[in-house]
């Protein structure tokens, strides 16, 4: 055996770049190259499939030689940003973004609110404490598809609370947010909340017992009341736990689209619409692709807003420290 | 700390010593007690009146339903919707209730989970033992990948799927399930590979085992946890997909909760509320028994598992 | 002359820009227990890590056996390796922890059994053979995890401060058994580690290492007597050397008013002058009686003592600057009090200052 000579850097490690394989097309091909897909078709007018990724049908003649472009649909689709002002001209587009805002806007405050109370709620020593984060953490291992059907149930102005309570004297109790179209977005947030914050306050407690105890015992010796400590001392503390929380609700809130095809099917009307739906059904029922594509790189967008200043802050001032 | 807050805070301790002092000799009736307990009785109430509701409910007649009030006992048990929601419910396509999800959910879940995790734990401990260039740069591609909205990768898939002639069949779910399962899983196994004592790693290279070896003779043996934590993971997250399911499958391969929601929002016919409401249990039935099987494991699962969404 | 076990040809290993082994060159014979001590960061593991294989270096040549073995698999180098955790496979017996290295070389079922045996019978571990790791005590894995090197019949030992772990008692115990193991096998064995008494304990030679270099390469007592640089002669000795600040000039070393007769110093290369700090070791001044044979003599102040059971650590000023001293722990001293010491800088060692090498 010859071991004299330095082995190609290439062959070294063999098994383990063999084994990444997967992880490496998965990046390229899927994340990178589907993303990149998607947004380049968006500024064309295709209507209907493509039948292949990329159509070989451009063929340059130099002499004898010819040369097909991977890029011929493209060049004889290509709109500008037509699609970009149908979709904001579109109605339903403008009521899914605003649902969107709506929805995301509450869901961040309240689950952060109610997920940082209960976690501290159940960070106060308490008996029991394993079984109230089981109930308050079940839903969470629910499919939102089970999620709004449930609250559709709930919510049903015939059978469920709103009878319930006229049925307790309060005849002229209105509580129908499924059936009314100013108020659906709401009836959404109810059981997106009941299903996801128990997520967050899973997070925040574990945010809070990785703070320093002798932070509370030098609080106490100190002479600061609790709700100092956690609004002064706590809250600031657990700044990237926060963050990181924010990252994660906000990112799941751009996807949201079970839930309501499960709950209000965007009805009544189109009052409960959502980007995602909006994407799905130009898609694969509106056989509009065009659409499709151009919608669902405003939805890259707002992640992207959301996520690269954090990975900025989070990765960027890591590297650099 | 300054003169004055360190006088402040001797004040402060000299006053908590004369009263009762420390969380360890409290009243068990105390203000503060009752608050806490009261506000987290409430809470839990609110949380579970949803799974009662859809317990009672499956149980009733419909007659029931219409007369009583959702959250009253049912005073006649029937166990009929739960058999009607299983065999016989309709979808508009078909009325073989939701059986065919079922068994399709679990030819899509069982390939899916060792799939994904056969090549997320292969990956992660090549990122961690193994580091070659660029292996950090496919992973930090990875990782953002994983807050891509999958509407943005929905088409470009269906192509490809097309292409090697999967599109519509439970394998090219599976192979959706695994890739979009990878960020995650991956960086599970890679914090899990790296938190492992690098010594061993280097023992058993000295000791002649190679890539597939170490993997096999030396991780996989002290890893049984991480992997429980992948597997609920992958069950619970396969088991309630819903996008990929309607995406990639044909209206006979669909998995369960495409069904279920066929059937309930099912234009066609009277609706069935008890029936529904049984439909809606079942489903939720294998994420809720490993849930409540799990315990601390699928606490740590979502924590790592949150970055999915 | 015996033949070269391990050496090392101008090794450099770079991360990315960070350099950690700047063209290093080892020869280690046949048999030789070699130590490579420095403080943390010094790049001692990273060497072994190196000769290992673990590592893949910049550039250089490591020979082991007269083989050029610079590209070869670990287990393909001869050698085997103990390290600071032991890193004895948990899910294995001792049984499965020493057959491990041998069934991966294919080693028919029957020598490896009797190769298990004779390691077990060494290292005396043989009612341990089917226990686990966990069940085991810190001087039962050392020597699991010795046996592990031992039955591959590895050429070179290394090891990767194995004791740095453990407390102190056992560390003792631990370090002998390691040199009875050295004298009965008689292996090359080649030892990282931070702590300068297993050092001077084990070794028949000393690297003492720094910023990826070697700064001395010697037995005990040559890094004890004649240390090379003056981080060597800091490094080594416990309390730490005094260094006195001053000039070699022709009537001898002049700090301050004082003048301290060199006469005697063994130049390392012809006599030489200009500033210099001149070293001597806390334990080579002499106080009262033993003083007055001392070609320096000094009365100085008691400032502070530091009573340690066997000695006293004297502070004090000599010629302007802090100095220490060891004194008999028997002898009762109280701040203030005055005393002659006197010391022969024939013993101490002159570093220049420009260049902070032995002059």
């Amino acid at each position: 055996m010859d071991t004299t000579g330095r082995p190609n850097p290439l062959f070294r490690n063999l098994s383990a770049k063999i084994a990444a394989i997967p992880m490496i097309l998965t990046a390229l091909v899927i994340f990178v190259g589907g993303t990149a897909w998607t947004v380049i078709y968006s500024f064309t007018s295709s209507k209907l499939l493509p039948k292949k990724l990329f159509e070989w049908t451009d063929v340059i003649n130099i002499g004898d030689w010819s040369l097909s472009i991977p890029t011929g649909i493209v060049w004889k689709s290509f709109v500008g940003l037509q699609q970009y002002e149908r979709l904001w001209n579109t109605n339903r587009w403008m009521v899914s973004i605003e649902n969107l805002f709506i929805y995301g806007l509450c869901s961040l405050v309240l689950s952060f609110i109610i997920g940082f109370v209960l976690a501290a709620l159940l960070d106060q020593k308490i008996r029991f404490e394993n079984t109230f984060r089981t109930i308050i953490l079940y839903p969470f291992a629910l499919s939102f598809i089970v999620t709004g059907l449930v609250w559709q149930w709930l919510l049903n102005p015939d059978f469920g609370i709103q009878s319930v309570i006229r049925g307790m004297g309060f005849v002229g109790f209105t509580f129908d947010p499924l059936y009314s179209a100013d108020i659906v977005i709401y009836g959404v947030l109810i059981a997106g909340l009941w299903q996801g914050t128990g997520l967050i306050m899973v997070l925040m407690l574990a945010g809070l017992r990785g703070i320093d105890q002798e932070i509370w015992k030098a609080a106490r010796v100190d002479g600061i009341p609790a709700w100092k400590t956690y609004l002064f001392i706590v809250i600031p503390m657990m700044r990237p736990v926060f963050i990181t929380t924010l990252v994660i609700i906000a990112s799941g809130i751009v996807r949201i689209y079970d839930l309501i095809v499960a709950q209000t099917s965007g009805g009544p009307g189109i009052s409960s619409e959502v980007p995602a739906k909006y994407v799905y059904d130009y898609m694969f029922q509106g056989q509009n692709l065009g659409q499709g594509f151009a919608a669902s790189t405003m939805m890259l967008l707002a992640v992207a807003i959301v996520v690269i200043p954090w990975a900025y802050l989070e990765f960027g001032s890591r590297k650099r420290g | 700390m300054t003169l004055s807050t360190a006088i402040a805070g001797a004040d402060a301790v000299a006053s908590r010593l004369k009263g009762p002092q420390g969380p360890k000799p409290r009243k068990r009736f105390s203000r503060r007690n009752i608050f806490i307990y009261g506000t987290l009785i409430v809470v839990a109430l609110y949380y579970a009146l949803p799974l009662y509701v859809m317990i009672v409910t499956s149980l009733k007649g419909m007659p029931e339903i219409r007369l009583g009030n959702i959250f009253a006992p049912p005073v006649e048990i029937t166990f009929e919707p739960w058999v009607k929601a299983w065999s016989e419910a309709c979808t508009g396509l078909n009325c073989e209730g939701l059986s065919r999800g079922f068994w399709n959910s679990v030819r899509i879940t069982v390939p899916s989970v060792f799939l994904s995790i056969a090549i997320a734990s292969v990956n992660g401990y090549a990122l961690a033992n193994w580091k070659f260039k660029g292996a950090e740069a496919f992973f930090t591609i990875l990782i953002f990948g994983a807050f891509i909205p999958y509407q943005v990768m929905l088409y470009p898939i269906v192509i490809i799927l097309r292409e090697i002639g999967l599109y519509g069949t439970l394998w090219g779910l599976v192979l959706v399930h695994s890739i979009f399962g990878m960020p995650i899983l991956t960086l599970l196994f890679r914090n899990y590979f790296t938190s492992l004592p690098e010594e061993l790693f280097k023992a058993a290279r000295v000791d002649g085992a190679r890539f597939w070896g170490i993997y096999f003779r030396i991780m996989l043996p002290m890893s049984l946890p991480i992997f429980v934590v992948a597997m609920i993971i992958q069950v619970t997250g396969i088991w309630n997909d819903f996008l990929f399911g309607v995406v990639y499958t044909k209206p006979d391969t669909y998995p369960m909760t495409v069904q279920l929601n066929n059937i309930v929002n099912s234009v066609q016919g009277v609706k069935e509320y008890n029936v529904n409401m049984a439909a809606t249990i079942l489903t939720g039935l294998v994420p809720l028994t490993i849930y409540f099987v799990s315990g601390k494991l699928f606490v740590r699962g979502i924590a790592a598992g949150a970055v999915k969404g | 002359m015996t033949a070269n076990s391990v050496e090392i040809r101008g090794l450099d290993l770079a991360f990315g820009a960070v350099e950690v082994l700047k063209d290093l060159n080892l020869e280690i014979p046949e048999g030789e227990f070699l130590v490579l001590l420095g403080a943390s960061g010094c790049g001692k593991s990273t060497l072994l890590n190196c000769i290992a294989g673990l590592l893949d270096i910049t550039g250089g040549q490591i020979f082991i056996k007269d083989q050029n073995v610079t590209w070869a698999e670990p287990s393909q180098r001869g050698i085997g390796m103990v390290f600071q955790s032991y890193a004895l496979y948990p899910q294995m017996t001792v049984k499965g922890n020493l057959s491990f290295g041998l069934k991966n070389a294919r080693f028919a079922k029957a020598e490896i059994e009797e190769r298990v045996a004779r390691a077990a019978e060494i290292l005396q571990i043989q009612p341990l053979l089917d226990r686990k790791p966990a069940a085991l005590s810190g001087g039962q894995r050392q020597r699991v995890a010795i046996g592990r090197a031992l039955v591959r019949d590895v050429d070179v030992f290394l090891f990767d401060e194995p004791l740095s772990n453990l407390d102190a008692k056992l560390r003792a115990d631990l370090r002998v058994e390691i040199k009875r193991l050295h004298q009965k096998l008689r292996n090359t064995m080649i030892y990282v580690t931070h702590d300068q008494i297993e050092a001077m304990t084990l070794a028949d030679r000393i690297a003492i290492m720094r910023s990826g270099a070697i700064q001395q390469l010697g037995s005990p007592d040559e890094i004890y007597n004649r240390p090379r640089t003056k981080y060597v002669a800091e490094f080594i000795g416990s309390p730490a050397m005094n260094f006195i600040d001053g000039v070699v000039a022709e009537r001898g070393f002049a700090a301050g008013d004082t003048t301290i007769p060199l006469d005697g110093y063994g130049w390392a290369d012809g006599p030489k002058q200009g500033p210099a700090w001149l070293g001597i070791r806390p334990e080579h001044v002499a106080t009262g009686e033993l003083a007055q044979g001392k070609p320096f003599r000094q009365e100085i102040t008691v400032e502070l003592f530091e009573p340690m059971g066997a000695d006293t650590l004297v502070w004090t000023t000599l010629a302007g600057q802090p100095f220490h001293f060891n004194l008999d722990g028997q002898h009762k001293v109280a701040t203030g009090d005055r005393m002659t010491i006197g010391f022969d800088s024939a013993r101490g060692s002159l570093f220049g200052k420009d260049t902070e090498l032995r002059l």
